[in-house]
């Protein structure tokens, strides 16, 4: 057995500050337990008082957001939310970051992020039906980027596929910011009946504690507290606190729990996730207003000769901890025999409030649940406005010399096109198994991915959204319009939006101006979900995401789930029927500040983004909705990224046809084409259907022009009646598809 | 028409496949763990995809081995329609009841999406309600569909007329775009693609259920094609 | 006791994507002497008996039954008794 120190030496040698612990929070801790901690409780403080699960620093600001609405039946606080999506029936869903554990090992990184929410959401008695993921590299032209793609798309592939969970949509961003320091957030959706939701209480003095799944290792070993640091050049030499994954496992552990909960014997079940053990066992007892006494010589080791101190902070993957009652044991044993996946009991719960750790008959631990849980100080950050913000919105983004004459128009649409960020995402999603389950009626690609719900004509939408460019540039604003277009996205395939889990990706708090950041693009996303009546249900913060001294895009990612009653009322982005006509809901202004054609043309990452009006943005997405209920439509998409010629000419792309469109406007052509004014969506209809979408639009004062129609094999845009793009589709499609494989064969 | 579908600890595509039999009228279909060693009385058994052990040593090598093996063998001999799918057809060659092998995709990447399948042979059980030549949407979904064989076996294939289904656009690196053989009696069919993926129109093609609709008036003619 | 070392390797006339993958990046790298790269597996196990004969004999089983796929694929094996394996 490893030499541990002693509760003096912790002291002395201030052993718990490499854990992550202040000054202050150690005191706390010595207050709590009348003694000073010895080296299995600090570690365990450490990891339940890390960021990562205690969120000590982003509280004051999650506060913020709403969470509440009639349709929401578990909001924050357990593994997942989850909303009502009528008959009896609701889906769940989470977000959550693997950004550190990526940076340092990719494949295994990427891989047990996904695991990680499967095992949220399933723990909530729910069916995982898709995942989602939301990923942000450096830019491709530098190969130690291309290597972090590459393994992390494998990773999420290489889980996601071996456990049979459709992948089914995402975004993913190339920039600078990200460089040494990408984000890997990964989304899951589970179906549940109301009367299988599940929670992770530890109810029932005297009921046994199931430790389910493999052997606990010596992996992982504090991977919360890793998560809640910077990256530099030591975390390289971390590596062991990266985990790796067992898909296989994963997916008899999910079946064999899955099969438990359907039995209706489970008291209380949860996963073992940050901080293992530790963290399930104290979350379950302190939900329940219990205690849990755990016999750690019974719990399954992978090593020989691990210490109560690696038992708890072991990450090891795919296991989770459950309470049955005493007369419920064998029918529990006999599921898990069935699918061979280890169950023994470890602990039983208790009244004292304690968690108490018993090791070769010897109490090794002993603290207070409440302390762990609830106890964790939490700091107001100091805010500051960042200097640099002046700077970049006074940016004169509209003084650039014009690129005019078709030929310069439509190879500037091409090389938007074929920014890595607009490009199409074929060659990651065609790596992802996205139709396992024989659900997925809409695949990834476009606006939001749809999902059928079996045996009923309802369908499910989500969609995943972050613009860290928009945030950076204003964080209040980029706030806002995080939420307003993950809401476009869904209203786009004929969703009403539900509900919203976030994932906070940002910068280290303790600097005010990052702190500044994160309280207003918080403040701007809340302002959004009140008016677009998406609570938030849950999420997750992922802080210190620094490289080198320097802080990524402040990226919050917004997942959101929508509904769609009638499935055969869903409709695509891309353009369906010749002869249709197009329009354009929203009105289009001079807005190039931080958007794709300033970056990609231009060079620069400037300007005042994009505002957001979001009554308009409502009205916007009402009309919307109101417009696919009376099946007026053949397609709509979200116009966002590149502008309306972007949008146009993906719609083109997507739908395999061309268009001929004539703007109008007192703009500078170029700067129609690609501004990237927010609230617009572009549509397509019949002629027959022109009357009464102009009815709806008018009804609620959405701006509606009709711009062109839809045919052919070109797509023409005019912009004042003088030609700007012309292209054929196919040379498009070329720019568009072949952007990404270009580079990453090149390689 | 009974149909049994095998489960396997790592199997992903059982609940589909199930779900495309139900979808026929007259067909009852059964899930099967594959601890179970009785397959007696069922007119065609589905091995379905996924990644039956983790596809851990090689895809199919563990699943072989599994206690219903031995009864899908008997079920063989006897002539039972047996289909394997995607990992199932990597189980089926592991076990020796199709010939050859297969080998990561060429592209050394998972590749998921829909394919254009030519069918070589319109006279088997499997394929009975297309025509020669015919082009079909069946997605695909795997990592190793690179399907091998050596020079004689293949000449062994295309002269029994054992390949059913061939890719118009090799997504794999199969050689000669194979993409489904049966065995030399014609009652074993293994395919990389999801035919129950392709089973509604909203998923994308019907052309799956058309394979589920071959083999049930197959055994509905009394099994007798 | 013996611990048994088996190598797995493609057989030659069958292609290696990952070997040919690996043999191209060599080459980008400036290894351009490097060719016919293969990629195969290493297993290691423990058998728990003393004859020798019978141990290669068994591990030949597993080889042919489970370990190796002897379509596309060739073994190869070594015993060391257990005391000298390190």
């Amino acid at each position: 057995m490893s030499m541990e120190p002693t509760p003096e030496e912790i002291r002395d040698h201030r052993v718990y500050a490499d854990f992550g612990l202040t000054d202050a929070e150690y005191e706390l801790i010595c207050e709590k337990l009348g003694r000073a901690p010895n080296y299995v409780e600090v570690g365990i403080f450490s990891v339940m008082w890390s960021e990562h699960c205690s969120y000590k620093n982003s509280r004051p600001v999650l506060s913020l957001l709403p969470t509440k609405g009639p349709h929401v039946l578990v909001g924050p606080g357990e593994g997942a939310g989850i909303v009502d999506i009528g008959d009896g029936q609701a889906v769940a869903f989470k977000i959550e970051s693997h950004n550190h554990p990526s940076a340092v090992e990719p494949y295994q990184g990427a891989a047990t992020g996904v695991g990680g929410i499967l095992r949220d959401i399933f723990s909530m008695g729910a069916r995982p039906v898709a995942l989602l993921n939301s990923l942000r590299f450096g830019p491709l032209s530098d190969g130690r980027n291309r290597y972090l793609f590459e393994r992390v798309v494998e990773g999420i592939g290489g889980y996601g596929n071996c456990v049979g969970v459709p992948t089914v949509g995402g975004e993913a961003v190339f920039d600078d910011a990200y460089s040494g320091n990408p984000l890997v957030n990964v989304m899951c959706v589970g179906l549940i009946d109301h009367d299988q939701i599940q929670k992770g209480v530890a109810g029932g003095v005297g009921n046994p504690v199931f430790y389910v799944g493999p052997a606990t290792g010596r992996d992982g070993i504090h991977g919360a507290t890793f998560a809640s640091e910077e990256l530099n050049e030591e975390s390289e030499e971390r590596r062991p606190a990266v985990q790796v994954g067992d898909p296989f496992m994963k997916k008899l552990v999910m079946e064999s729990c899955l099969e438990l909960i359907d039995s209706g014997i489970v008291v209380g079940i949860q996963d073992m996730g940050a901080a293992g053990l530790t963290c399930s066992s104290a979350e379950m007892a302190s939900k329940a207003g219990n205690g849990m006494e755990l016999y750690l010589d019974r719990v399954p080791c992978r090593a020989e000769g691990m210490t109560p101190y690696e038992m708890m902070l072991s990450e090891s993957q795919e296991r989770m901890l459950f309470v049955v009652r005493p007369e419920h044991v064998d029918r529990a044993r006999e599921i898990f025999e069935r699918w061979e996946v280890p169950c023994v009991e470890v602990g039983k719960v208790t009244d004292d409030g304690r968690l108490r750790l018993i090791f070769h008959g010897e109490e090794v631990g002993d603290l207070p649940v409440r302390g762990l849980v609830d106890d964790c100080p939490v700091y107001e950050r100091a805010v500051e406005r960042p200097g640099y913000l002046d700077m970049v919105q006074s940016a004169e983004t509209l003084n650039d010399p014009e690129i005019a004459g078709v030929q310069e128009l439509t190879a500037a649409l091409k090389a938007v096109l074929a920014d890595h960020t607009v490009a199409s995402k074929r060659w990651i999603y065609e790596q992802f198994d996205h139709m396992v389950q024989g659900n997925t009626v809409q695949a990834p690609g476009g606006d939001a991915a749809v999902v059928e719900v079996q045996g009923t004509r309802k369908a499910l939408a989500m969609a995943l959204d972050g613009d860290g460019r928009h945030v950076f540039l204003d964080p209040y604003e980029g706030g806002k319009a995080t939420v307003a277009e993950a809401a476009r996205n869904l209203v786009c395939v004929g969703a009403r939006p539900l509900a919203v889990t976030d994932n906070l990706n940002f910068g280290s708090p303790e600097r005010p101006e990052i702190y500044f950041q994160l309280h207003q693009s918080v403040a701007g996303m809340a302002e959004a979900c009140e008016v677009l009546k998406t609570p938030v249900i849950g999420g997750n913060v992922s802080l210190y995401n620094e490289h080198a001294g320097q802080a990524i895009y402040p990226t919050p990612v917004v997942g959101m789930v929508g509904l769609i009653e009638d499935r055969d009322r869903m409709i695509g982005a891309g353009f369906r029927g010749d002869g249709d006509l197009v329009a354009v809901l929203g009105a289009t202004g001079a807005d190039l500040g931080g958007s794709a054609f300033r970056a990609v043309l231009h060079g620069a990452v400037d300007g005042a983004p994009p505002s957001v009006d979001l009554q308009a943005e409502a009205r916007l997405q009402d009309t919307m909705l109101r417009a696919v209920e009376a099946g007026l439509l053949s397609s709509a998409h979200d116009c966002s990224h590149g502008g309306l010629a972007t949008t146009i000419a993906e719609k083109a792309i997507a739908g395999g046809r061309g268009a001929n469109v004539r703007l109008k406007g007192d703009l500078r052509g170029d700067h129609h084409l690609f501004s990237e004014t927010t609230g617009r969506i572009v549509v397509s209809a019949p002629p027959e259907a022109k009357e009464a979408l102009e009815a709806i639009a008018a009804d609620a004062g959405v701006p509606l022009s009709w711009v062109g129609e839809v045919g052919g094999e070109e797509l023409t845009i005019t912009v004042n009646d003088e030609l700007g793009i012309e292209s054929a589709v196919a040379d498009l499609r070329d720019a568009y598809e072949g952007a990404i494989p270009r580079r990453m064969e090149k390689a | 028409m009974k149909a049994a579908v095998i489960t396997f600890p790592g199997s992903n595509c059982d609940r589909d496949c199930l779900r495309a039999l139900e979808e026929i009228p007259g067909c009852e279909a059964d899930s099967v763990w594959h601890a179970d060693q009785d397959l007696a009385g069922y007119d065609l058994i589905v091995l379905p995809g996924g990644f039956s052990y983790g596809d851990y040593l090689r895809s199919g090598a563990i699943a072989r081995f599994s206690p219903v093996m031995a009864a899908l063998k008997r079920e063989a001999d006897r002539g039972v329609t047996i289909l394997g799918i995607c990992n199932g057809f990597q189980v089926l060659l592991e076990a020796g009841l199709l010939p050859g092998a297969m080998r990561r995709n060429q592209s050394l990447k998972f590749v998921c999406k829909p394919c254009e399948l030519v069918v070589d042979r319109a006279d088997s059980r499997f394929s009975s309600r297309f025509q020669e030549g015919q082009t079909l949407q069946v997605p695909v979904a795997h990592g190793e569909g690179n399907y091998y064989c050596d020079d004689e076996t293949l000449k062994r294939l295309h002269g029994e007329g054992q390949v059913v289904f061939r890719y118009a656009d090799n997504p794999n690196g199969s050689v000669a775009d194979i993409a489904g053989i049966t065995n030399e009696t014609g009652n074993v069919l293994g395919m990389m693609p999801h035919p129950e993926r392709a089973t509604r129109a909203r998923l994308g093609s019907v052309d799956g259920a058309e394979i589920f609709g071959a083999i049930f008036d197959f055994v509905s003619a009394g099994g007798k094609s | 006791m013996f611990v048994a070392r088996v190598q797995v390797t493609i057989k030659e006339e069958v292609l290696d994507p990952q070997g040919k993958a690996v043999e191209g990046a060599l080459h980008s790298l400036g290894f351009e002497e490097a060719s016919g790269v293969r990629i195969g597996k290493f297993l290691e196990l423990t058998l728990n008996t003393d004859d020798r004969a019978v141990a290669e004999e068994r591990l030949s089983q597993m080889c042919e039954k489970l370990l190796a796929n002897p379509v596309i694929e060739d073994y190869e094996f070594e015993l060391v008794e257990a005391g000298e394996a390190r």
